[in-house]
């Protein structure tokens, strides 16, 4: 059985799998039952500055059949009076002295206000601190949360007041809401942080009806933005941990990563992991089944570890970092085309008509004779020589392993973007580039 | 392809016999299975699991192959039941998980039978085993029957520790798993891949021996700490008719025994059978008659179609197999050609009088109303006789009996401290069936352990949380 056991800077946890800050990690009650289920650690829900909550908190995207693709809501952090959540944090840190508990704080811009929640919050016994620098709602409306994340000055100064204070580890927590947000990952470890995570939720909208004009969610006839998260939002979440993780300053730092945003399966868990997430955080698959998914995502991870043969999970955390590269970098020899098993198609056409309508004209239409069907209906063929190669016929197809991209050699010259244009200035030039394209083989019909 | 669609597309006379014999679902291939394992809601105290009498965790297992943790779907099953194979294929799952599933409300239940089946099947083809033999706590157990009921008690006991011994009269275990089922509900290879299982965790097994007879009981229980009786029930009774004895007139549960262990091309059969009885054998009988090419095959059953004991869907299953069915008739005489082969079923109309002992209205012949099916094969079903002689031998021994059956306590344990029963054998009121069986098992395995290591002991633990 392999260990799932890790070390976040000194916050030791029996598995990755972690309650983010958020309602199922309101209350000692919570806690402990996750616990009890299996999840290394938890979040506390954020505990700060006095709040007041609306209803309804929560909007839903729900997709062709399937329930909570997406999660937005307007809840704002603990609205239970401070002392409650502090006396429950030394229950549950007496109860289970071997999980993670880390508590969220968020309280107005003052350093004063700051030092003295984290230095009353530390004589619970908790192994560490989260700082809410990524509430999209109502709290950055009133300076917090988010507004203090998206100025990279304000994360910096922050986090230096509160690493002057604390002893435990402080792990800062990033708000997607940015236009790059290495920046503020850097102000984080400019300031002494000693974690990272990402991400907070996304602001978003989630609807309007048709009928009655109002937002979703709805309060009392008004809405408004609010944080986005679930499975939708997995793609953004994993863009952004993996800029973060393969920042070269962030890399050089250490600094651990606690990653989410979709995580709701022990798949997603690897995947964010080998994108240099060293805990995972999940708050949205807990709001839809509960705390008793964890079960499957300890088990699923251990089956895949022992599959791979990967003994710790410090042996795949960050695996896949090398492979983060950008556009300039790419391999500009390297060619692919579809090829389609005609055994398995089920001739519904789809890939003929997203290539024909939406890509590159290159599937025909053929009459192949390969059934006993009197009258045998056409079948999609790729053109190899035209294909271009981008993938989309094989997004398109329902069927599982039917339309494959094959690598091919044209003897296309194995360069990147940035060495062809440091080494030939020249295709910059229309003409140039042209004239280019016919010595490497490359036609475009 | 079009593989999968079959069951809709069956049309028995294009069909060789080989492929006629295949299980009547295919296997869900990965696609089909995650899309229905998505569609399951993940109920919480979900009824589904209420409904199962092992309490598999049925929506956990679902979910597990939603995420593509197949493997560690298979676990959840063989934790609560190691016989998850076999119970995927026979269950009456439209009376237990699948009649309960919160869906049915809503459109309709998720397949929870097929997706056991493409787990335990996925686990089975990768050869994963989940569980090994317990560290040995010296104490020796003797189950006698290699069915469900004692390879479930045999491989629990097994897990915990116990060295086990598993005594069976026939040549192979699995008891009606392997001989019983009809192979297209339930290949022989699956049945045996589960004795395989049990095996591999270092029990036991003595086929060919029968108790009583090879090995006397006394002994048995004198080298055993404890004993489990899966004993089944024994063949067909007779039908106390004339004509019983010709050429022709075969034993359900041997004719289906037939199917399982011979080549199909070699098993004789009528052309025009008469099946006596309606319940599941007798269904099977009917529609593997139908499948090996009888062109005409009638059920004779003296009550109504309301009081048959066939599972609803095997009813319905037989329809769509071209079965006739002859409801309030009553075989009254088998005949005979010059030959001394059966030509013809003598049989009487019934009707429905009071209710009798057992709650159904009970059949009574209408006066003068004989007639004759002409049919050269009788095949009969009419239940199975009672452990009778094993009972006998155990009087001695002071184990009670009840209308025939072991009687037992809510631990499975007999009147006698050292032997514990289940499975059929212990059935003396409602229906019998596979899961049920399973069940007695653990049980059974859990007040041994209780009794022989004291309540703290890991198996009593594992089996009593569920």
């Amino acid at each position: 059985m392999p260990d799932l056991s890790i070390d976040f800077c000194g916050i030791k946890s029996p598995n990755p799998f972690w309650l983010a800050s958020a309602p199922p990690a309101n209350t000692a009650y919570q806690i402990q039952k996750a616990f009890e289920q299996g999840w290394g650690g938890a979040v506390w829900k954020t505990i700060g500055a006095p709040v007041l909550n609306v209803c309804n908190r929560y909007g839903t995207i729900d997709y062709k059949g399937s329930k909570i693709i997406g999660l937005n809501n307007v809840e704002l952090i603990s609205d239970r009076p401070i002392e409650l959540n502090l006396r429950e944090m030394v229950e549950v840190k007496r109860n289970f002295p071997h999980h993670a508990v880390i508590a969220s704080i968020m309280v107005e811009s003052k350093k004063e206000a700051w030092q003295e929640i984290i230095k009353r919050t530390e004589e619970t016994g908790i192994d560490g601190f989260e700082l809410n620098f990524g509430c999209p709602h109502g709290m950055s409306e009133r300076g917090m949360g988010s507004a203090m994340g998206q100025v990279p000055e304000y994360t910096e100064m922050v986090t230096e007041w509160v690493m002057a204070v604390a002893t435990k580890p402080v792990i800062v927590k990033l708000t997607p809401n940015v236009t790059d947000i290495v920046l503020p990952a850097r102000a984080a470890l400019k300031g002494g942080a000693s974690a990272l995570s990402l991400i907070n939720t996304i602001n978003s909208v989630m609807g309007v009806d048709l009928d009655t004009f109002e937002l979703q969610p709805n309060v009392g006839g008004k809405g408004g933005h609010g944080g986005y998260a679930g499975p939708a939002v997995k793609p953004i979440a994993l863009h952004l941990l993996s800029a973060v993780a393969a920042d070269p300053e962030i890399l050089k730092s250490r600094l651990p990563i606690s990653g989410m945003g979709g995580v709701e399966t022990w798949r997603d868990a690897v995947e964010f992991m080998l994108l240099g997430a060293t805990s995972v955080q999940v708050c949205t698959a807990v709001m839809h089944w509960g705390f008793r998914i964890v079960e499957d995502m300890i088990e699923g991870m251990s089956n895949w570890m022992e599959d791979k043969g990967f003994e710790t999970c410090n042996e795949f955390i960050g695996k896949s970092l090398p492979r983060v590269s950008s556009f300039g970098d790419f391999d500009l020899g390297f060619q692919s085309v579809a090829r389609i098993n005609h055994d398995k198609c089920i001739q519904c056409n789809l890939c003929y008509i997203a290539c024909n309508d939406a890509a590159h004209q290159c599937i025909d239409l053929k009459e192949l004779k390969i059934t006993d069907e009197a009258k045998e209906r056409l079948w999609p063929v790729v053109r190899e020589e035209d294909c271009v190669g981008c993938d989309l016929c094989s997004r398109v197809c329902p069927v599982d392993d039917c339309i494959t991209m094959v690598e091919i050699d044209t003897g296309r010259p194995h360069i990147t973007w940035n060495e062809l244009v440091k080494a030939k200035p020249e295709v910059l030039e229309w003409d140039k580039m042209e004239a280019y394209r016919k010595t490497a083989n490359i036609h475009i019909h | 392809m079009v593989e999968h669609y079959k069951p809709n597309k069956y049309k028995a006379w294009e069909l060789t016999l080989e492929e006629r014999f295949q299980e009547v679902y295919p296997p869900f291939s990965e696609r089909e299975a995650v899309l229905e394992a998505n569609r399951c809601l993940y109920c919480h105290d979900a009824p589904c699991m209420v409904a199962c009498p092992t309490s598999i965790d049925i929506p956990t297992f679902i979910r597990k192959i939603a995420t593509g943790n197949t493997k560690g779907s298979a676990r959840t099953i063989l934790e609560s039941n190691l016989m998850g194979a076999t119970c995927a294929r026979v269950c009456p799952v439209d009376v237990l998980c699948e009649g309960d599933c919160v869906l049915t409300a809503d459109h309709k239940p998720i397949a929870i039978g097929r997706l056991q089946r493409y787990a335990t099947d996925y686990a089975n083809e990768k050869g994963i085993r989940f569980f090994k033999a317990g560290e040995p706590n010296g104490k020796k157990v003797a189950v006698v029957g290699a069915g469900p009921a004692g390879l479930s008690c045999a491989g629990e006991l097994a897990k915990a520790g116990f060295e086990v011994t598993v005594y069976e009269k026939k040549k192979w275990s699995g008891g009606l798993s392997t001989y019983g089922i009809v192979v297209f509900r339930e290949p022989v290879e699956v049945s045996l891949a589960e004795v395989k299982m049990i095996e591999e965790l270092g029990v036991t097994f003595k086929n060919n021996i029968e108790i009583g007879k090879d090995l006397s009981f006394e002994q048995l229980i004198k080298e055993h700490d404890a004993v489990f009786l899966a004993i089944g029930l024994g063949n067909v009774p007779e039908m106390e008719v004339p004509g019983e004895q010709l050429t022709g007139v075969v034993d359900g549960l041997e004719f289906v025994e037939e199917t399982k262990t011979e080549s199909l091309d070699s098993i004789k059969h009528g052309q025009r059978i008469c099946v006596i009885g309606a319940g599941n054998t007798a269904i099977d009988c009917a529609t593997i008659a139908r499948r090996l090419g009888a062109e005409r095959v009638t059920m004779i059953y003296r009550r109504s179609e309301a009081e048959m004991p066939a599972y609803h869907f095997e009813y319905q299953f037989a329809l769509k197999e071209g079965v006739s069915f002859m409801f309030l008739t009553q075989s009254v005489e088998i005949l005979s050609n010059a030959k001394g082969e059966v030509d013809g079923l003598k049989c009487i109309r019934m009707d429905l009088g009071k209710p009798d002992a057992s709650g159904r209205r009970s059949p009574l012949p209408v006066p003068d109303s004989e007639f004759v099916v002409p049919c050269d094969m009788v095949i009969k079903a009419i239940g199975q006789n009672k452990p009778t002689g094993f009972l006998a031998m155990l009087a001695p021994f002071g184990v009670e009996q009840v209308k025939g059956y072991l009687k037992v306590d809510e631990g499975n344990r007999t009147s006698h401290e050292k032997i514990f029963a289940g499975g059929d054998c212990v059935r003396s009121h409602g229906e019998a069936s596979t899961v049920m069986a399973v069940q007695d098992g653990k049980i059974a395995a859990a007040s041994i352990a209780k009794q022989l290591l004291g309540a703290a002991k890991p198996l009593a633990e594992a089996v009593s949380k569920r």
